[in-house]
């Protein structure tokens, strides 16, 4: 899936890089003239000045975010989200009174609201509200980290890449091609299995297949970038090759890899969720959204409930994040910004 | 044409080299083997498990074991299991056709679907219509697809069954007795293509949309509105054939996640395509069935991208391939 929304952008982005430090606004500029009164030998200074007045991207990208009223409920709610994950501790102690390892056998499969079990309880008899807590915390740790790890991985190669270009950047390539030609799912799988890591560990398998996709992305950016005159004059002022990459280059990518990172995240999401549900993901007893929902698939035909809930709050994560993913899009889009 | 897909199916080589050399690098880099396992067992005497690891061919370095296994191949060989000692090519081509059959009917039925809905949306731009498909075009596309099964499940299945309505099957391809005509498999299709294809709707219909929206507002549509030509001919003569065409790459790049994406769906369904196949190899340490799989989607995969190109270039004659 996430594939699909990425090559979309490959092509929007590729005609027009965004512009780091667009021009002051004209109007903005004038103001700040007037104020200063009659022409002097002011000049230099005032377009400093207004320059320095103008909010940056970022700043501009968030007041549009914040006018956009999908993505503002979006985050909201994601926010709710990771309250709640966070609070686990808290919920475990004073709403529920169970531990998200506890099970009392007596008790197995429960329905909600029934003997202090306010979700009901999974058929082993633990508390299905305390382990939607703790195994949100799980699901959302991994996806951010794997986000993360995607963003640091496939950045830094993509950037290499297109900056050096000859053998390293072929080697490189190559390798995104043979990853890219395996589907992304048997291959999470089979390292997934094959090496069953902890939470963290799942996050880095996730990532280690997830960088190709931006990896090329950036490498095509680069290469558009690297002719662009800014560099040669950065090059001709004795500029380090990294000096270039990371202080000319990359800031002009930084908008283009944040969109791309926060769209893929719910892809991620689903992908731990998925591994977890088929039994190969994160381990019981350790909670995590799909191995809730993957044990409640054997009780599917007494108790619905148990199916239905952790699902929902997968579901409704990666729908929040994809609409606030969608959100940045558009306040990041360099065709929009002002 | 013909040099270029031989061309391209050339290039397929290289890459197949590096996706089961990468394959069989992560299998075996990884500590213990199927026979180290029968070492633990105190059934089994030590020698004999020796022996079957010299058997297997398993006691030599993994480099040399993946040459002669590439030269197996080149010879047409995919190997025998090693949790059952029967050739694994035969339950592949098995596989195959099944998987196939899932997600071509889910592509087919999510591209009937996704189509008229985009068309639609973009005519009626703005519109309540047009609001609520990108609502539900949104809502389908954050959809975890196993949750969805299992939810399609229940309430087709399971609460169709108590409520005494007609209810369709949930697991395999024919009902075990008396199964197997042609209106049982159909019955047994219908849900776990529904749920491959409902994920797909969404995100086509509103890629369709802003694709003919794109193409609606070109020139060559206010000429021909200018000519006074029927909108009828307009929509489905001028535009709808430019606007189709961006579909089939976005079409392409999905078939691989279709493919793989099947797994969840014939895990849950028991279908016994080549996803499940994967699923159950890997649980059991089967390394050469879990060869096979990875490099027959890999092939699907890369032949799913070729067909895409060559179909773009067939339908636009602008699209030279060379």
């Amino acid at each position: 899936m996430a594939q699909v929304i990425s090559d979309e952008h490959e092509s929007e982005y590729q005609v027009a890089p965004p512009t780091g430090n667009a021009a002051p606004a004209p109007s903005r500029a004038l103001a700040t003239l007037s104020a200063y009164g009659e022409g002097e030998a002011y000049v230099g200074a005032l377009d400093r000045r207004s320059l320095r007045k103008t909010p940056g991207l970022y700043i501009r990208a968030w007041r549009r975010f914040r006018s956009n009223r999908v993505a503002m409920a979006a985050l909201i709610v994601l926010l709710l989200i990771v309250v709640f994950v966070l609070s686990a501790g808290l919920i475990s102690r004073y709403v529920t009174g169970f531990t998200p390892q506890e099970n009392h056998l007596a008790d197995k499969l429960k329905p909600p609201m029934t003997d202090g079990y306010i979700l009901g309880s999974d058929g082993n008899g633990r508390d299905i509200l305390t382990r939607l807590a703790y195994g949100g915390r799980v699901s959302i740790m991994i996806a951010v980290l794997s986000g993360l790890a995607t963003f640091f991985i496939g950045g830094a190669i993509g950037l290499v890449s297109g900056y050096r270009g000859g053998l390293t950047d072929t080697l490189l390539m190559r390798l995104v091609d043979v990853l890219l030609s395996i589907p992304g799912l048997p291959l999470l799988i089979l390292i997934a299995s094959l090496y069953s890591p902890g939470p963290v560990g799942l996050a880095f398998v996730l990532a280690a297949v997830s960088w190709p996709g931006i990896a090329r992305i950036v490498r095509g950016e680069v290469l558009a970038l690297r002719g662009r005159e800014y560099v040669d004059a950065a090059r001709t002022l004795g500029a380090s090759g990294p000096r270039i990459v990371l202080r000319h280059i990359l800031p002009n990518i930084l908008p283009l890899m944040i969109v791309y990172i926060s769209l893929i995240i719910p892809g991620l999401i689903l992908a731990e969720t998925g591994l977890s549900f088929l039994g190969i993901g994160v381990q019981v007893p350790t909670p995590s959204w799909g191995n809730m929902l993957g044990d409640a698939q054997q009780f599917f035909r007494t108790n619905a409930t148990n199916v239905v809930i952790p699902g929902l709050m997968i579901y409704l994560t990666s729908l929040t994040m994809y609409l606030v993913g969608n959100g940045l899009r558009d306040a990041l889009d360099p065709k929009l910004s002002e | 044409m013909t040099a270029y897909i031989v061309r391209r199916l050339l290039q397929m080589i290289p890459l197949i080299f590096g996706v089961t050399f990468l394959t069989f690098a992560l299998i075996n880099l990884m500590p213990g083997s199927p026979v180290l396992r029968l070492r633990d067992n105190p059934k089994i005497r030590p020698e004999a498990a020796l022996e079957l690891e010299k058997q297997l061919g398993l006691d030599k370095p993994w480099p040399v074991r993946y040459v002669s296994w590439l030269g197996d191949l080149a010879h047409g060989d995919l190997g025998v299991s090693l949790y059952n000692r029967l050739p694994v090519a035969d339950r592949i081509w098995a596989a195959i056709p099944n998987t196939l059959l899932l997600a071509v009917l889910a592509l087919g039925i999510a591209l009937a679907i996704a189509v008229p809905l985009g068309v639609y949306s973009a005519v009626r731009h703005g519109s309540l219509f047009d609001r609520s498909a990108s609502v539900g075009a949104v809502a389908m596309y954050a959809m975890p697809d196993f949750w969805l099964a299992l939810l399609l499940v229940i309430l087709f299945a399971l609460k169709f069954k108590a409520w005494g309505l007609p209810s369709l099957p949930v697991g395999g391809m024919a009902d075990a007795r008396g199964g197997g005509d042609l209106l049982d498999r159909i019955r047994h299709l219908i849900l776990p293509v529904a749920a491959l294809a409902m994920v797909q709707i969404g995100s086509w219909s509103a890629f369709f949309r802003s694709s003919m929206l794109e193409t609606l507002s070109q020139e060559y549509i206010r000429t021909a509105r200018g000519k006074g030509l029927p909108n009828r001919t307009i929509l489905y003569l001028h535009a709808f054939k430019n606007a189709f065409l961006p579909l089939i790459t976005i079409v392409g790049l999905a078939l691989p996640g279709l493919l793989g994406g099947a797994l969840f769906i014939e895990t849950i369904f028991a279908w016994p395509g080549m996803g499940r196949l994967t699923y159950e190899a890997v649980g059991r340490r089967d390394y050469t069935m879990i060869m096979a799989t990875t490099l027959m989607f890999s092939v699907l995969t890369m032949l799913s991208n070729l067909v895409a190109d060559v179909l773009y270039a067939v339908l636009d004659p602008r699209i030279r391939l060379e």
